[in-house]
């Protein structure tokens, strides 16, 4: 080892932070000029290893600041602060169409981010770093309880923030490879919402039957949360991506029982049999499963199923009866679903009907269909298995890394803010620095 | 009931930043959503490991965006006042009606310090109503990825923290002060700065009341650490607080084992020598019952230490000493006479540089205020001592064991 570089010291402030929260890794002591890399390291629960690194030269002092200096290669360059982060891929060697998501939210995504001697760009397994740090990323904060919830069949957990509330609530729902996934809901109680994340293509009766779940089961969802004492009955929302932008317009605009304060549909469509149930809607994406398209590389590409957008009203939910607002989330490279030509669609509904002082289009170019929180690595394509067929497949979802990982970042940040408009009232939010 | 409190429909929305942080790190606490020119109190609260209730406060009033800003806005009452971005931390005590005598101390670093601070309408009587809001705030001893071992070999025992990463690791032998045990946080914190740090146990029950070896300390303590795998031999440092820094003092002066790797060691410590031992090299504890009780009953070593000082005979050779030395001290320090030691000290190695002309010999810094517990249950004036020391003695820690001119030369 190079006795003169022995004490090159690597800090990353904070060690521990909330998935959206940014740090600052530094570097410091390292021989003025000399080349190094800063890499960082996650094995996922499924056992996959992923890693990101920069190339820097550290300055006259000796320092690197990742947060103010370029990288000039790697995974990633330019002065980007969390490159380390969201220019996550898996390690040479790794199968194809891995995708990074946390199952366990009760304990931290564990990242060692060590620095190396010299541009490297593989073998890292047999080099021995200067240092090495390791770094915690959570995404329940301190004191954010989760609680299971099976009460009318249900499967589903609710996030509840610290604190006595009560609190705004929120119904956050995933698409179409169903399952309950938790981290977007944990991570918006860590932002002061009551979150419950509900599954509603595996449930109990669906696994048991095979028959899917009808309207009531997320009317039952509303119901437990808005009855649950440290919620505001008459403060909830509805977020959903892809096959959850479709239940979230439909309960929105056509629901007796739920009424939104709110609405946030990311990558998603309002073209759907009106007022269907699960069942309908999926058989109709099914009809048209002829149209699907697959890329050079043999990906699938399902975003012409829903395409041309159908004028017959009796198609597409009816948002000019839309009575919340709606924040609508689009990347413009999405493979999986027509987001783009829904949204315009969307707009054109609203503005005939007089509704569109409702609508907020968040729009995004090059980013594909997984619009995520804040530095989640970016999967252009994965292996997916949806409720309908058999096998898995590998799914296009498209986006570009670069812009598509600043979409997320945008994204969510407005996101928020929408939120706490309509959900806390009254104030314009001010400080949201350490998103 | 569901209700929003006794302010509107909306609750307001108070956040930590970070929520999870290292003791020396600080965080923001924000209030929002209040409405504009609103009178509130923030309160943190802590159950302590002994089972007691600790607590800070301040009075705020809403600016008119309705926003609270610890930061940024001035407290106007309460256990701190003014613009104190930590205050709900340092000016910490225990609640009304709790015992005599306490001090904040963690003895489990492996866990967090749990914080809750909530926001309250209204400045008087702020505890007759249920908090507005509140959340948690972990402040860590550890990093991740610290190790923690036990040490019981040859007879000596402690508690070393090792940091993440390859290694080796400059290190620190961290020597506490008197009658408390052992407390491994101060090594915690260091090991999570980048140090190897081993917490040594010199005062167990069974020698408090013989004279403790030097030789313990010499031989089985820096030898045993100057050994491990993870440590830089040459880059060891003592640190001492009270009783600990005599202790350190003494074997940086007269260790001869320590001498035969003292090229390139540099070792320093802070707060001044409280006790100048004579030369058979045994520390005596027996002078300890010599103290004297003040007017609130509290015992006071000063004057006695000051009689003992002024005695040259029983004074270390400090110009002996062939290393840098931080020393930190405080001014009030009513324990041990530290501000005229440490100048004593300061003479001492002036007049010995200029009579041996040695190069090596670097002199001392001489800090004011002394460090015990950083953030924990003080008054504003060693509060802001013990951030402004603490900072310091990381610099001069990273200057001379991770980076240092004179051990580059030698290399």
């Amino acid at each position: 080892m190079d006795r003169k570089q022995c004490c090159v010291k690597l800090s990353v402030q904070p060690s521990r932070g909330l998935m959206d929260e940014k740090f600052i890794v530094l570097v410091q002591n390292a021989l003025p000029g000399s080349q190094l890399t800063i890499r960082a390291l996650h094995q996922c629960e499924d056992g996959h290893s992923w890693e990101a690194f920069g190339h820097y030269t550290a300055d006259t002092t000796g320092t690197i600041n990742v947060s103010e200096d370029p990288s000039i290669g790697g995974t990633y360059s330019g002065v980007e602060q969390m490159g380390l982060l969201w220019s996550f891929r898996p390690i040479p060697g790794s199968k194809s169409g891995l995708r990074m998501r946390k199952k366990n939210i009760q304990t931290p995504m564990e990242v060692t981010i060590s620095v190396y001697q010299g541009h490297q760009t593989e073998g890292f397994a047999d080099l021995v770093p200067f240092s090495g740090v390791a770094v915690e990323r959570w995404y329940m904060a301190p004191g954010v309880r989760r609680i299971p919830v099976t009460e009318g069949g249900l499967n589903a957990a609710l996030f509840l923030p610290s604190g006595p509330g009560p609190f705004p609530g929120l119904l956050d729902l995933w698409g179409g490879g169903g399952q309950l996934v938790e981290y977007r809901a944990a991570l918006l109680a860590s932002h002061g919402f009551a979150s419950m994340a509900i599954d509603y293509l595996t449930a109990k009766i669906t696994m048991e039957t095979g028959k899917m779940v009808d309207n009531q089961y997320f009317e039952t969802a509303y119901r437990v949360l808005q009855q649950h004492p440290q919620v505001c009955g008459s403060k909830i929302a509805m977020i959903g991506l892809s096959f959850g932008t479709s239940i979230t317009l439909k309960m929105a605009v056509y629901s007796e029982v739920i009424k939104l304060s709110a609405a946030v549909c990311i990558s998603g469509s309002h073209v759907q049999p009106v007022d269907g149930s699960v069942e309908e809607i999926l058989r109709f994406f099914q009809k048209n499963g002829e149209k699907t398209r697959f890329s050079e590389k043999n990906e699938v590409i399902w975003r012409d199923l829903l395409l041309p957008i159908p004028t017959d009203p009796s198609l597409k939910v009816n948002v000019g009866r839309l009575q919340c607002p709606l924040l609508l989330v689009v990347g413009e490279d999405d493979q999986n679903w027509p987001s783009q030509e829904s949204a315009l669609d969307i707009k054109e509904m609203m503005a005939r009907a007089g509704n569109s002082h409702l609508l907020t289009v968040l729009s995004y170019p090059n980013a594909g269909h997984l619009i995520e929180p804040p530095y989640t690595p970016h999967a252009r394509s994965s292996t997916f298995k949806t409720v309908e067929i058999e096998e898995k497949v590998m799914c296009l979802w498209g986006g570009q890394t670069v812009e598509h990982s600043r979409a997320q970042e945008d994204a969510w940040k407005k996101m928020v803010v929408f939120l706490r408009e309509n959900l806390y009232g009254g104030r314009k939010p001010t400080s949201f620095s350490h998103l | 009931q569901k209700r929003w409190g006794n302010l509107q429909a909306v609750p307001p929305i108070l956040s930590i930043t970070p929520s999870r942080a290292l003791v020396d790190e600080k965080f923001q606490v924000l209030v929002e959503n209040l409405p504009p020119g609103c009178p509130v109190t923030l309160h943190s609260l802590h159950h302590s490991e002994d089972k007691d209730d600790w607590e800070a406060y301040g009075h705020y009033v809403s600016d008119h965006r309705g926003v609270v800003s610890v930061t940024e806005d001035l407290s106007f009452g309460g256990t701190y006042t003014g613009k104190e971005p930590m205050g709900l931390l340092w000016s910490m005590r225990p609640v009304p009606g709790s015992r005599e005598g306490l001090r904040l101390r963690k003895i489990n670093v492996c866990t967090p310090m749990l914080v809750n601070i909530s926001v309250h309408s209204g400045h008087e009587d702020f505890r007759d109503r249920t908090p507005l809001a509140s959340a948690l705030a972990e402040r860590w001893y550890m990093a991740p990825g610290v190790k923690r071992i036990d040490i019981n070999k040859q007879g000596v025992q402690g508690t070393l923290f090792i940091p993440p990463g390859p290694g080796p690791f400059p290190t620190l032998l961290d020597m506490w002060g008197g009658g408390v045990g052992l407390l491994e946080y101060r090594s915690a914190l260091l090991a999570s700065r980048g140090y190897v740090s081993f917490s040594l146990d010199y005062l167990r029950s069974e020698h408090l009341s013989a004279d403790v070896e030097f030789k313990y300390f010499e031989v089985c303590a820096i030898y045993i650490l100057m050994n491990h795998p993870q440590v830089i031999p040459d880059r060891v440092g003592i640190l001492g607080i009270s009783l600990g820094s005599m202790v350190a003092f003494n074997l940086t002066a007269y260790s001869t084992i320590i001498k035969v790797n003292v090229v390139g060691k540099i070792s320093f410590l802070f707060d001044a020598v409280i006790l100048w031992i004579d030369s058979d090299e045994t520390v005596s504890l027996s002078h300890f019952h010599k103290a004297h009780f003040d007017e609130n009953n509290y015992m006071s070593w000063r004057s006695f230490a000051l009689d003992l000082i002024a005695d040259p005979s029983n004074n270390v050779e400090v110009g002996r000493i062939n290393c840098p030395m931080l020393l930190v001290n405080g001014c009030d320090d009513q324990n041990w006479p530290t501000v005229e030691t440490a100048e004593e000290v300061s003479d001492a190695l002036r007049h010995g540089s200029q009579t041996r002309g040695t190069p090596d010999n670097q002199g001392s810094v001489t800090v004011c205020f002394s460090v015990i517990l950083l953030w924990g249950g003080h008054t504003k004036a060693h509060s802001d001592a013990q951030e402004d020391s603490w900072r310091k003695i990381l610099s001069f820690l990273q200057l001379h064991l991770y980076h240092s001119p004179s051990v580059k030369a030698k290399l």
